[in-house]
């Protein structure tokens, strides 16, 4: 039906689009047309191909070859070699560094393809409202394999022996904490998934619930028959609506087919799942805070031991996972724990979903091994800093983590590099900073999070987290001296040692992570009084150079607050007195007289 | 509804729809139709997916092309919703990103229709792991 019998799609990703994409695709249109072939390859500008460091990048359908770094010029070469004499060129293609070897085809090539998804395996493939097409793509048969051919004791076994770790945050082993649960005996047991995601920046759960409804329901009936739980519960946010929604439907397909309920698979095993909601305080997604805000009472963490596995929900013997542990639970049953011990790191084994956020060009979610380096992650599946600018910090972790830096570019992403490194895996986020933003500002950002969100019960987190924000505004407002530095410090150690919960003991991992790695920027804002990201509104003066103003009145004109003086072809000036640092008089200026100093 | 008793019945009922002979249901045959997916998560919605995935309902039958719309979840592309998936018969599945009516509207026409392909695709740009035991 294509008139077209080949397609060359050139990447307009920001980042090749910024090296002359579009000149490639005008010189190949070009080519082909003097050679006649306008009517039989055609030639489109695409999204990013995720490979920026080597773009631009053309590949060529249906031969399926990448062309890497390729220069308008080189259109010729592509047209008259590849499209005319099916020769690839040879100069153009990927030299993979190890073997110094071209490589040309795209599926025989892991380097160009740096995601690998299992979590997300269905996500955006399957309708998540219909359980026949979750069914299609091996849906269930991991818990009817588990039923039918395993015991407990090998399901866990498998589980312990692929390496996965909790992917909520602190990346307790997945199988070990299902082993206490089923060691603890008791007549009732549960099983609990955590979907009360609350980290800013993070949204791969929700997107796991609305995608893969059912992914999640199987590990839990997986887990249920491992620990010898018959009910689960679902602890989701109320404000993920449509996520409740699809597991709703999921949860009623699948009783419907009676993979949910009595008797299932004819094995005589039971298990159901009912949902639980959250009003969405942040500190419920610490598992003991979750399991008293299920019981009714008020969502505050409890000390531990005992842990859940111990008493947990009701008192009874509970398992609670992460629903990205839970999604990838099936596959890991159905691969084998060596196919997934396979993938990663030596201590941090699979894959991780990172929710990719700020200033960066490709905003998305993406499933890297675990290994992947922050480089790989930001600059090439990210697609780079938006507007060219320059890369300064990236966040992981949410509220608990911490900034990390241009010299952690290079670190492969594990749940031990990353603590190693001042910061943690958290839930997945990652929020991407470039040289306009103030890392003061940013750890104040998550303090005020965490003061909003501590639950009040115990005093380090309640006061501590109080006085050190108000620190961090005192510094913002250039009310800062260098010995509030050394009070932020010793407070925030110790915040982390005596906090009851996580929640306390992490929140202070922003501020002690900035002052490590921008310990320079604190300075300014203490000593000289300045914000070098020019973001705190009180450490920054609008000025006119002298030099440059020609006395066009244009900035007077807009000034909201008539800050500006000076007559017409006169050079102006601004009042630091009344200006309100706005912003205006600096977009209209055509002389670039104006700079924040 | 048929229960599931065993096993046996999931693997059945598994090929059932692998194959397409899923009698239940509207036939769906991946060698005549166009499928268009639609990604239909929170993020989705918010950006605009719902009257994209109505208008290619209501044009693909007003244009009388025989094709099946479903949603599906998020494919990770938030820089560019809304996303569209569309597969043509004997070819491999592409995704269209910041679509909105014109776009649809371009994609019925000369993708869905001709063959061709338009700017702005998404490329492939992961692995996944292959649905088989």
């Amino acid at each position: 039906m294509s008139k077209y019998s080949m397609h060359l799609l050139v990447c307009g990703g920001t980042s090749c689009h910024a090296s002359e994409s579009d000149a490639i695709v005008w010189n190949l249109r070009d080519e082909l047309e003097a050679k006649g072939l306008s009517e039989k390859v055609q030639v489109i500008l695409t999204g990013c191909f995720g490979f920026c460091e080597k773009g631009p990048i053309v590949k060529v359908m249906p031969d399926n070859i990448f062309y890497v770094q390729v220069k308008p010029e080189d259109a010729q070469s592509i047209v008259e070699e590849h499209i005319i004499k099916g020769k690839l060129v040879d100069r153009l293609l990927y030299h993979d560094p190890k073997t110094n070897k071209p490589v040309g085809d795209s599926k025989h090539a892991g380097i160009f393809k740096k995601q690998l998804r299992i979590v997300l395996r269905n996500c955006g493939f399957i309708n998540p409202e219909n359980i026949d097409e979750y069914i299609a793509r091996d849906g269930y048969h991991a818990f009817g394999k588990v039923l039918t051919e395993m015991t407990p004791p090998d399901v866990i076994k498998v589980i312990k022996d692929s390496g996965q770790r909790g992917r909520g945050g602190a990346g307790f082993p997945t199988g070990l904490k299902w082993e206490i649960a089923y060691r603890n005996k008791s007549e009732e047991k549960y099983v609990v998934c955590n979907a009360d995601e609350g980290d800013p920046g993070a949204f791969m759960d929700r997107s796991v619930l609305e995608g893969d409804p059912h992914s999640v329901l199987e590990a839990m009936a997986i887990c249920g028959y491992s620990i010898g739980a018959s009910s689960g519960l679902i602890y989701v946010r109320a404000e993920y609506p449509l996520a409740i929604r699809r597991l709703k439907i999921a949860i009623d397909q699948a009783r419907e087919y009676g993979l949910l309920g009595k008797d299932i698979f004819g094995t005589g095993f039971n298990f159901d799942i009912s949902l639980r909601y959250g009003a969405g305080a942040f500190v419920c997604g610490e598992e003991t805070a979750l399991i008293h805000s299920m019981e009714g009472l008020r969502g505050e963490p409890t000390i531990k031991p005992p842990f859940p596995a111990e008493a947990g929900f009701r008192g009874k013997p509970t398992n609670v996972n992460n629903v990205e542990t839970f999604a990838a639970i099936p596959v890991i049953i159905l691969k084998g724990a060596d196919w997934y011990s396979k993938i990663g790191t030596e201590k941090s084994k699979g894959t991780k979903v990172f929710a990719l956020a700020g200033k960066i060009n490709n905003v998305g979610l993406v499933e890297v091994p675990m290994g992947t380096t922050l480089r790989e992650v930001i600059f090439e599946i990210g697609g780079g800093i938006r507007q060219g600018k320059k890369f300064k910090s990236v966040q992981t972790g949410g509220p608990s983590g911490g900034c990390l830096t241009e010299k952690h570019l290079d670190l492969p992403i594990d749940f031990d590099n990353l603590v190693a490194a001042g910061s943690m895996m958290g839930s997945g986020g990652m929020i991407v900073m470039d040289e306009d933003d103030c890392m003061v500002s940013v750890a104040k950002f998550y303090l005020e999070f965490t003061v909003e969100e501590s639950c009040g019960k115990c005093s380090p987190c309640r006061i501590g987290n109080k006085r050190l924000h108000e620190l961090l505004n005192q510094i913002t407002e250039g009310k800062g001296s260098l010995p509030d530095l050394d009070r932020l410090r010793n407070m925030s150690l110790v915040i982390k040692d005596t906090a009851l919960c996580g929640l306390g003991q992490t929140s202070p991992n922003p501020v002690l992570s900035t002052l490590d790695n921008f310990r320079d920027e604190y300075v300014a804002h203490v000593s000289d009084k300045k914000c070098p990201a020019g973001k705190c509104k009180n450490l920054m003066e609008y000025y006119i150079i002298p030099e440059n103003c020609v006395g066009c009145t244009a900035c007077a004109r807009v000034c909201p607050v008539n800050a500006i003086s000076g007559q017409r072809k006169e050079i102006h000036y601004i009042n630091p007195e009344v200006c309100i640092k706005c912003g205006a008089c600096l977009e209209k200026c055509k002389f670039d007289a104006i700079i924040i100093r | 509804m048929p229960q599931i008793k065993s096993l046996a019945d999931l693997k059945k009922i598994r090929e059932e729809i692998r194959t397409g002979l899923d009698v239940r249901k509207k036939a769906i045959d991946p060698e005549s139709n166009v499928q268009v997916k639609v990604a239909m998560a929170t993020c989705g919605i918010a950006s605009g997916a719902k009257p994209i995935m109505e208008f290619f309902v209501e044009q693909l039958d007003r244009r009388n092309i025989s094709g099946v719309v479903t949603q599906t979840g998020c494919m990770g592309y938030c820089y560019a919703e809304p996303t569209v998936e569309i597969k043509l018969p004997a070819r491999d599945p592409v995704v269209f990103g910041f679509v909105d009516l014109k776009r649809a509207d371009q994609i019925i026409e000369k993708y869905i229709k001709e063959g061709e392909l338009i700017d702005g695709i998404i490329p492939v740009n992961y692995e996944t792991i292959d649905s088989k035991e």
